[in-house]
């Protein structure tokens, strides 16, 4: 059982770690635990934060024909630390007219609330940093502070580019935040719990030892997926729908009024949020930390989580650098007209893949439901100009 | 170690409570407010009531608070006002706190013996709210679809 010893290995150190405090009271040692949990999460999430930034930057260079940071140690790889220490010397720069409190607790709210919900996430076979019951319910409830943390942040610098920013940032996210939910319903429908475990336990199993039995492989799974996506796209205000922070119109939106370490946090926070909304869809949707085919079990569930976490925020740098910026009105009509109903329309697909018998049968008929409303949207909102004969609005 | 955490907690809520009702600026006492939903969602959690906890941060703090602080945003004109003394909270805050403090009062000490609570599970609400409460739940959701759609009503654009 060689691979099962270097799959627990975090377990084990854990365990280890624990022994020393064997004869402590028992909530010292429950404390611990805690405390061990929360650093190894940070550890981990901050060094990938350090690394995606420079790589995000590299892989932008790459698409953009130019060179991304090569002067910072090997291939720029020290960029992150280098622009850590300039983040930190910079001064800290509040507007006179600011509500200095509101000002200087917005950004430690909304990275607080980023790095909470990383909590509920399954990255590896037993490793889940705190399993909750309602874990799903847990990450939306912490994510829709958020939206308190980015308003105290543009009313507090009393710009209004921060305002216009703010208002913008929590439109989007009010309006994306019911696709996000109601696309991971047809999955606690289905699972019957709102346990991230349980939903990863779920997707266990393989047909013929090389078709695993994730969610997005079936027809609203995989509708769900692409919904939940977009929306997640949205949430962590990335690029197609980066709209609060335009820079070409707003300045930064929230962000205006912030420097030095006050901005770093923010920018923190934007990736810490992705790579927990990334997180939650490999959960939910591309099997958490379930190797892809029965026989490559043997590599370690956490290698697998991190490498499909990783191909997800490679998406998210592609996106990037592929598609312009969208217009907020456009934004907000993609979500109430075509989200919503789609979002609703997998609701019903799911039910139908359950109550034909999850099998082939069940298959069809959740794509063929899907297949229609799908058209039929399309058809609906079809807006693209046609050809006729030109009136004057103004010139009679 | 619970009742430890339960002083805790209460100090938090209602100091926070003490500062929505008190704060000169309204915006701060609005965050105040979010800051006493926190408090009390601590409280359900305190209490082993996993999800109504959740629900209380998702919809208090995820819309209520969020709602009140656009509504004041909108509304800001007397930003800098003092906000005065409200007799008529006073009285309204004195009676609700009586008739909380008469039904305390008059209600029997039950002991319930802790092994024969279950744990209040998501599923068990779920069931709960599917079988027994099917009505209520279907009326509340008609309410809150008619709802929508006369906010809906109110913001659409008049044809001319």
């Amino acid at each position: 059982m060689s691979g099962d010893v270097v799959d627990q290995i975090f377990i084990r150190a854990k365990q280890w770690l624990l022994s020393w405090l064997a004869g402590a009271p028992d909530w010292i040692v429950q404390v611990a635990s805690s405390l061990l949990n929360i650093f190894a999460l940070l550890g981990v999430f901050l060094t990938l934060f350090a690394l995606i930034s420079v790589l995000e930057r590299k892989i932008l260079g790459r698409m953009q024909n130019r060179y991304g940071p090569n002067r910072v140690g090997p291939f720029g790889l020290f960029q992150p630390i280098a622009d850590g220490i300039k983040m930190l010397i910079k001064e800290d720069i509040v507007p006179a007219r600011a509500d200095k409190i509101v000002h200087f607790l917005a950004p430690i709210l909304i990275a607080a609330t980023a790095i909470l919900a990383l909590g509920v996430i399954p990255y590896g076979r037993n490793m889940t940093p705190f399993a909750i019951d309602g874990g799903i319910l847990f990450f939306f409830a912490v994510g829709s502070t958020t939206e308190l943390a980015v308003f105290m942040a543009g009313w507090g610098s009393n710009n209004k580019f921060s305002m216009l920013g703010a208002m913008r940032a929590i439109a989007q996210m009010v309006s994306y935040e019911l696709p996000l939910i109601i696309t991971t319903l047809p999955i606690v429908m289905v699972v019957g719990a709102l346990s991230p475990d349980a939903i990863v336990a779920a997707q266990s199993n393989y047909s013929f030892g090389f078709v695993p039995h994730w969610f997005v492989t079936t027809p609203w799974g995989a509708a769900a997926f692409v919904l939940f996506f977009v929306s997640g796209l949205v949430e962590s205000n990335r690029t197609p729908f980066d709209v609060p922070e335009g820079e070409s119109e707003i300045v930064a939106g929230h962000m205006t009024e912030y420097s030095g370490f006050k901005y770093a946090t923010f920018f923190m926070a934007e990736y810490i949020g992705m790579f927990a909304i990334s997180g939650l869809a490999v959960t939910l949707f591309l099997g958490g930390w379930h190797a892809p085919v029965r026989v490559l079990q043997f590599i370690p569930s956490y290698v697998w989580f991190f490498a499909k976490l990783s191909a997800l925020l490679f998406v998210y740098i592609w996106l990037r650098g592929t598609l312009p910026r969208t217009r907020i009105d456009h934004i907000m009509n993609f979500a109430w007209k075509f989200m919503l109903p789609m979002a609703f329309t997998c609701i019903l697909a799911a039910a139908v893949w359950h109550y034909t018998g999850r099998g082939v049968a069940g298959w069809l008929w959740s794509l063929a439901v899907i297949g229609i409303v799908y058209i039929a949207l399309s058809i609906l909102l079809d807006t693209r100009k046609r050809f006729a004969t030109r009136t004057y609005r103004f010139a009679e | 170690m619970n009742s430890v955490a339960f002083i805790l907690i209460a100090i938090l809520t209602l100091a926070a409570a003490l500062a929505a009702a008190s704060l000169p600026k309204l915006i701060h006492a609005a965050l105040s407010f979010a800051v006493t939903f926190v408090g009390v969602a601590a409280f359900f959690f305190l209490l082993g009531a996993e999800f109504i906890g959740l629900v209380q941060v998702f919809v208090y703090i995820g819309a209520v608070a969020v709602l009140i602080v656009f509504t004041i945003l909108l509304t800001r004109r007397d930003a800098g006002k003092d906000r005065g003394f409200n007799w008529g909270g006073v009285v309204i805050a004195i009676a609700v706190f009586g008739g909380l403090l008469w039904a305390i009062l008059h209600t029997p000490a039950v002991s319930i013996a802790a092994p024969n609570i279950e744990a209040l599970t998501v599923k068990r609400i779920g069931e709960a709210l599917m079988t027994s409460y099917v009505w209520p739940l279907q009326c509340v959701g008609v309410l809150l679809t008619a709802a929508l759609i006369g906010a809906l009503i109110l913001v659409m654009e008049e044809k001319r």
